[in-house]
């Protein structure tokens, strides 16, 4: 393999119904980093139905070239016509490095990617590195539910795949104006190639659950006690005009929506200040909060974990606790 | 109706501690269960021969000899036959590779018993937590995929996915043959029975080693057909200086508490 012809670091930047995944946009971050790190150029990957805003969105945060890709079978994902467009893009641009989403669509997208390139891929990636000695990135996940920290890297494949959390990252500030390329592709797949269809799209989620982009994220768990019980959180939640999250134990046990998980399985968050209620701190959690810029902790039992991760703490019942907490933000506030 | 489903015996990964001394992981004494996502899968996989009892449901696994034991627990609740994929010259190897092999046992598999209908496993194992291996199954093997499935149904030659999204869910179809992985559904896997466990003991589970491949590329196997390497494993350093308020009726705990985040100027 003749790695001096794989050159610049893509982001793919995943669209649905031709609106931009927040992580696409987060990634030209450590994206913009890498880049310069490699002496190459920051390049986004937009496909969509109709996403032209997208791609020029994502010159004013940073890439230095964009290649969009465009057509009706693109509006929804599918994992068909996706990884034909990438892999027709890899082979003709051959790029050094792509970082993907790790999203369902992108956790979707990414392992076919790899087959259809026979190259390595490393899953739901927290930091990332770029060895300038080696050209090799160097890709640090999460693996044993948070417990281990593995590094990984690719040393003789390109292009190196990776997909990253969201939330680990946060958008670069936009400037606009700035000069950019934009490289139209026209790449098309027939109908019939696509072996899966969309048959309905339920919208579930009542409420906004957007725990990756909160300011601040107030969260249960088991301590909580019961789904009634989430009623005190959602208050505190009300009054810090904050997002409400949920540990695991409570979204297994049908307490709470998935859309609320935090935590390995669930979201990575980092929000400036994290309240975590009645959660013991299990590994498990703790790996999706540490981003958070401030941990305040209440639990009944002075051991817990969560106090570990925690920069405050109130040891006590979160029954008595949160009314008294809402009593002192209206003060603080009036 | 022929049904596959792929499980990996993992280590309790909610079991496992950290040594404070070495900061390593403490793995001994670690009960060995089958994953949790794959034992949702398999339930799928029961749920459908329920509806469908013509259905004939195989396990695979890969892994050392100890996952047999993986497989017997399958065969307790749902599965009719069970093989395990297990080589030295497998070891080592990542989810490119691994899914390399399994593909080329599964067809092994498929040229003795028949094609399978319908491949499942869960959406990634609780230890490595990549979620890669099924996709690159069915990428080997030119299949369909669709993942974090909810729950899947069979209509004929269709099979309908509900394929959890970020904002809820989408409901797929896709022909037979295809993949399908599967999240944590909201039934519970079916726990065994006296009579089942007695059964599934006499099941028994076939080997399958490189030399029962034919055609197996060994070069795209274990350490050196992996493109990923591990360069090094760390644990997590969590330890911060958390200011504990204790032993205070709780509208003075509140009280100092929204006062040193006021003084941060986090409120």
């Amino acid at each position: 393999m003749q790695f001096e012809e794989y050159r610049n670091l893509w982001v793919f930047v995943e669209t649905e119904e031709n609106t931009a995944k927040s992580v696409g946009y987060e990634l030209l971050s450590p994206g913009r980093v890498l880049a310069d790190k490699m002496g190459g150029k920051l390049v986004a990957v937009v496909i969509g139905g109709n996403v032209k805003d997208v791609a020029e969105k994502t010159i004013d945060y940073g890439a230095d070239e964009v290649i969009l890709v465009e057509g009706d079978e693109y509006f929804n994902y599918s994992t068909d016509a996706y990884s034909y467009a990438m892999k027709t893009l890899v082979e003709k641009y051959k790029p050094s490095t792509i970082l993907i989403g790790a999203t369902n669509n992108g956790r979707d997208l990414g392992p076919k990617m790899a087959c259809d390139l026979n190259t390595g891929l490393t899953a739901d990636c927290t930091m990332l590195d770029y060895d300038t000695e080696t050209g090799n990135m160097i890709w640090t996940r999460p693996a044993f539910g948070g417990n281990l920290m593995a590094m990984i890297l690719c040393p003789d494949n390109r292009p190196q795949l990776g997909t990253v959390r969201p939330g680990i990252f946060k958008k670069p500030e936009p400037v606009t104006g700035k000069i950019g390329t934009m490289i139209y592709e026209d790449i098309h797949i027939a109908p019939e190639n696509i072996r899966t269809k969309l048959l309905d799209r339920i919208k579930e989620v009542a409420e906004a659950v957007n725990l990756e982009e909160a300011e601040i994220i107030v969260s249960g768990g088991r301590g909580v006690g019961s789904p009634e019980g989430f009623e005190i959180i959602r208050r505190l939640a009300e009054e810090l005009n904050a997002t409400v999250g949920a540990s695991r134990a409570v979204v297994d046990a049908g307490w709470m929506p998935h859309a609320h998980q935090v935590g390995q399985t669930g979201k990575t968050v980092s929000p400036k200040l994290y309240i975590a209620c009645g959660i013991s701190g299990a590994i498990q959690h703790s790996a999706g909060i540490t981003g958070s810029d401030c941990i305040v902790a209440i639990n009944k039992d002075e051991e817990a974990p969560i106090f570990d991760v925690a920069d405050y703490g109130i040891v006590g019942d979160l029954f008595t606790v949160i009314p008294e907490l809402i009593k002192e933000i209206q003060k603080l506030n009036a | 109706m022929k049904i596959l489903v792929c499980v990996k015996q993992v280590p309790d990964t909610t079991e496992i501690k950290i040594d404070p001394v070495t900061n390593t992981l403490i793995r001994a004494g670690v009960p060995s269960i089958v994953n949790p996502f794959d034992a949702c899968a398999l339930e799928v996989a029961a749920r459908v021969k329920d509806v469908t009892p013509d259905t004939e449901i195989t396990v695979l696994s890969m892994g050392p000899m100890q996952a047999k034991e993986a497989l017997t627990e399958c065969l307790s609740v749902g599965a009719d036959k069970a093989y395990l994929c297990s080589d030295r010259a497998f070891g080592g190897s990542d989810t490119l590779a691994t899914s390399y092999i399994l593909a080329s046992a599964i067809a092994a598999i498929e040229e003795k018993e028949g094609k399978f209908d319908l491949i499942l496993s869960g959406k990634q194992a609780i230890d490595g937590d990549t979620g890669q291996v099924g996709p690159e199954i069915a990428a080997h093997m030119g299949l369909a995929q669709v993942t974090y499935a909810s729950e899947v149904s069979v209509h004929g030659e269709d099979v309908i996915v509900k394929r959890e999204s970020d904002q809820g869910y989408d409901i797929i179809s896709v022909r037979k043959p295809a993949l399908v992985t599967v999240v944590k559904t909201a039934f519970d896997p079916r726990f065994p029975t006296l009579k089942s466990k007695m059964a599934a003991r006499k099941v028994p589970i076939q080997v399958i080693t490189a030399d029962d491949i034919p055609n197996i590329d060994l070069s795209r196997c274990g350490l050196k057909g992996s493109p990923t390497k591990v360069k090094k494993t760390f644990t997590p350093v969590r330890n911060k200086t958390c200011v504990k308020i204790a032993g205070e009726e709780a509208a003075v705990s509140a009280a100092k508490l929204v006062g040193m985040l006021a003084d941060a100027k986090v409120l």
